[in-house]
């Protein structure tokens, strides 16, 4: 593992040096929302801009990766039909990731790539550089610390843990020790440092421990599968709005919806798919007007089973890194995953 | 990240181009297609298509031919919607978009030596057909074959000729019914489990084959099991929304399997402990 320091007074250098060459996202504040502070990833234009002391991000870095509407063909219709792949990629650096986005990216990684590899994700995944950051503060709903995401070996091209007067920074691919050396004044780390580190780290994890499964995050596949006819299900779906707003700010949700596009000449267009959540009502509806999951409750007792069960046995791991942003901005607050697992589980004593 | 990148998008489709077109009920019409490079479709009975009309959009269509010589293929197609509608429009010479072919297949290989039961109900009958066609045309790769087709009433039965074939051969046997008569109609009245009592099964050297609304399977298995057809032995073929045919979209996901790759064709023993699937 290979460490080096910034400076605090430094880290606004590195990133002016940043911004002159790259494309800069970040995390900036916006202001008071009824949640707290709100903090947001968009364009960073100078140092001052970026903010690293947030608890998390309304959403997460997922639009970088997948973005809400993203073109997939270019079409002529007339005079003689043609089409056109569109698969597109930009150099991109996204400064200020936390470990349980970071660890949403690598299974977002994983999918894309297995099976039917999609190349638009990839693509667009190659011009990406992830500079991670330690958390300094929990928000009110994560919980990420009991799902095995409160740190990440990997998925990083340099992880910063703020210890400080300074930040440590680890490297972790060649792209990001060449930001470093290129960009960055850097210095060498002390043993005593990295103690500070390790006790940094330790700490941040300690105060993620007030929301928490009750349980070993790996027992989720058995409890699930013993939990399907719960009445939990349509306790909570009884007060569903069907908004999808739970996949929307979810960092492993990427279900999708494909859709034509014609300009107003009606000879060409595109081809685009979009989000979509498997919380609509017609998510799983056919034309002849079958839906197959038609209740509140069955859509969303998907959205758990997809993501502690159904996804678990692809990843062998959960798609939930307990970010807590579905519990935060459900308008019911029936969508916290920490609240309905550890109910489930009292359940099956 | 270490992966392999694909060599183009796999949302890109080949042309076809529509060679005939045949009219089988009011709401429903067979495509033959041609894929403009020249090239077989290269499918498996069982797979589908998804179906693209520029500007409109794209629908999983299954293929209801057998993988034959000339290079062509059938789609039969019910209108139901956007895309659905917009293919009833075209003329021959029309082209479509196609991705795929996508999916599991029929049991083919699985079924050889052992006598078959073809279930079709209504539209059911669309995907089964590549297979039913695909056994005549090597009839004697397989033992007893039994064809039971149902539809709502006589004016929506599909491919009347070829039905009209099947009544009269020796080598299978067809069974036919439509759960409402019209005053033409002298074949049996019912749904499609009041022809299980006519047929005679060997349950250990039976593959059965059911392709039907969603509601048809459920009742169809009860009559199987009364037969002693082991599950293992029976394979389905499920409808469900789908958007990408890549197993990434999520629509049509069953618990933790994806139809779209997964299936269609399932064996019913995989797929009976899934409670969204029937
Ligand atoms: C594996 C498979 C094989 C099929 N084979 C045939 C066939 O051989 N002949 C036939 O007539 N129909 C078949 N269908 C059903 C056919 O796909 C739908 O009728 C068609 O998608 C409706 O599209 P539309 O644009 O006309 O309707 P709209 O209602 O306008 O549909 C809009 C979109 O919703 C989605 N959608 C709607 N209904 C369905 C559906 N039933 N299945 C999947 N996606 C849907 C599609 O993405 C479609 O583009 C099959 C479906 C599946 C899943
Ligand atoms: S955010 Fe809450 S109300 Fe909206 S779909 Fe999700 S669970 Fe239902
Ligand atoms: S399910 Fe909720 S808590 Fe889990 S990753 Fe998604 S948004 Fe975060
Ligand atoms: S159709 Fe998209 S996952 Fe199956």
């Amino acid at each position: 593992m290979e460490l080096k320091k910034i400076d605090k007074p430094d880290l606004g250098l590195f990133l002016q040096n940043l911004i002159k060459d790259f494309q800069v996202e970040g995390v900036k504040r916006k202001g008071q929302s009824v949640y707290g502070q709100s903090f947001f990833y968009g364009s960073i234009n100078a140092p001052d801009e970026l903010c690293l002391d947030f608890d998390c991000t309304t959403m997460p870095p997922k639009k970088y990766f997948i973005p809400p509407k993203e073109e997939l063909l270019k079409f002529t219709i007339a005079p003689k039909p043609e089409v056109a792949e569109v698969i597109e990629s930009k150099p991109l650096i996204i400064f200020g990731v936390h470990p349980y986005d970071l660890k949403a990216v690598n299974q977002m990684d994983k999918i894309f790539s297995e099976g039917n590899p999609d190349p638009n994700y990839l693509k667009r995944r190659e011009g990406i550089l992830l500079i991670g950051v330690d958390p300094t503060k929990v928000s009110p709903r994560s919980f990420w610390n009991s799902m095995e995401a409160a740190s990440v070996s990997s998925g990083f091209d340099l992880m910063l843990t703020d210890i400080g007067e300074s930040y440590l920074v680890e490297v972790g691919t060649d792209k990001g020790g060449n930001l470093l050396k290129k960009y960055a004044k850097v210095s060498s780390v002390t043993k005593e440092e990295e103690q500070k580190r390790i006790d940094v780290r330790s700490k941040i994890w300690n105060m993620c421990k007030k929301r928490a499964l009750n349980f070993p995050m790996r027992e989720l596949p058995s409890l699930l599968v013993n939990s399907l006819n719960s009445p939990l299900w349509d306790e909570k779906a009884s007060k569903c709005l069907s908004c999808v707003t739970c996949n929307m700010v979810c960092p492993t949700c990427y279900c999708f919806d494909v859709w034509d596009d014609v300009e107003l000449d009606l000879t060409h267009g595109q081809r685009y798919r979009r989000w979509d959540g498997c919380l609509a009502s017609d998510f799983a509806k056919v034309a002849t007007g079958e839906n197959f999951r038609e209740t509140r409750a069955a859509r969303y007792r998907h959205r758990f089973l997809r993501k502690g069960q159904y996804l678990f046995s692809k990843l062998n791991d959960a798609a939930c890194v307990g970010c807590g942003r579905c519990a935060a901005y459900c308008l019911p607050d029936i969508a916290d995953p920490v609240d309905v697992f550890n109910r489930l589980k009292e359940a099956v004593k | 990240m270490n992966h392999s990148m694909p060599d183009g998008s796999p949302y890109v489709p080949k042309w076809a181009e529509i060679s005939r077109i045949e009219k089988l009920t009011e709401s429903e019409k067979l495509f033959e297609l041609r894929l403009s490079n020249g090239q077989p479709l290269g499918h498996k009975p069982g797979q589908f298509v998804e179906v693209s009309v520029l500007g409109i959009g794209e629908a999983p269509i299954s293929i209801s031919s057998p993988p034959i010589n000339d290079n062509s293929f059938e789609l039969a197609v019910r209108k139901v919607g956007n895309v659905t509608n917009a293919m009833h429009n075209l003329g021959v010479g029309g082209k479509l978009g196609i991705r795929g072919p996508f999916g599991t297949n029929f049991p083919i290989d699985e079924a050889k030596g052992k006598d078959i039961l073809f279930v079709a109900g209504g539209i059911g009958l669309v995907p089964l057909r590549s297979f039913i066609k695909f056994v005549l045309e090597n009839r004697k790769d397989y033992g007893e074959v039994t064809v039971l087709f149902g539809a709502r009433n006589p004016s929506e039965q599909l491919f009347l000729s070829e039905l009209e074939q099947w009544r009269g051969r020796k080598d299978i046997s067809y069974l036919e019914t439509v759960d409402r008569a019209d005053e033409n109609w002298k074949g049996n009245v019912g749904v499609i489990t009041t022809l299980f009592p006519k047929v005679q099964v060997d349950p250990a050297k039976t593959i059965c084959v059911v392709v039907g609304p969603p509601v048809m399977y459920r009742f169809v298995i009860m009559e199987t099991k009364a037969k002693g057809i082991p599950d293992k032995q029976i394979f389905l073929s499920l409808e469900r929304r789908m958007k990408c045919g890549l197993g990434k979209c999520g629509h049509c996901q069953i618990n933790n399997i994806y139809v779209c790759q997964d299936g269609p064709v399932l064996r019913y023993s995989d797929i009976f402990a899934l409670e969204e699937a029937l």
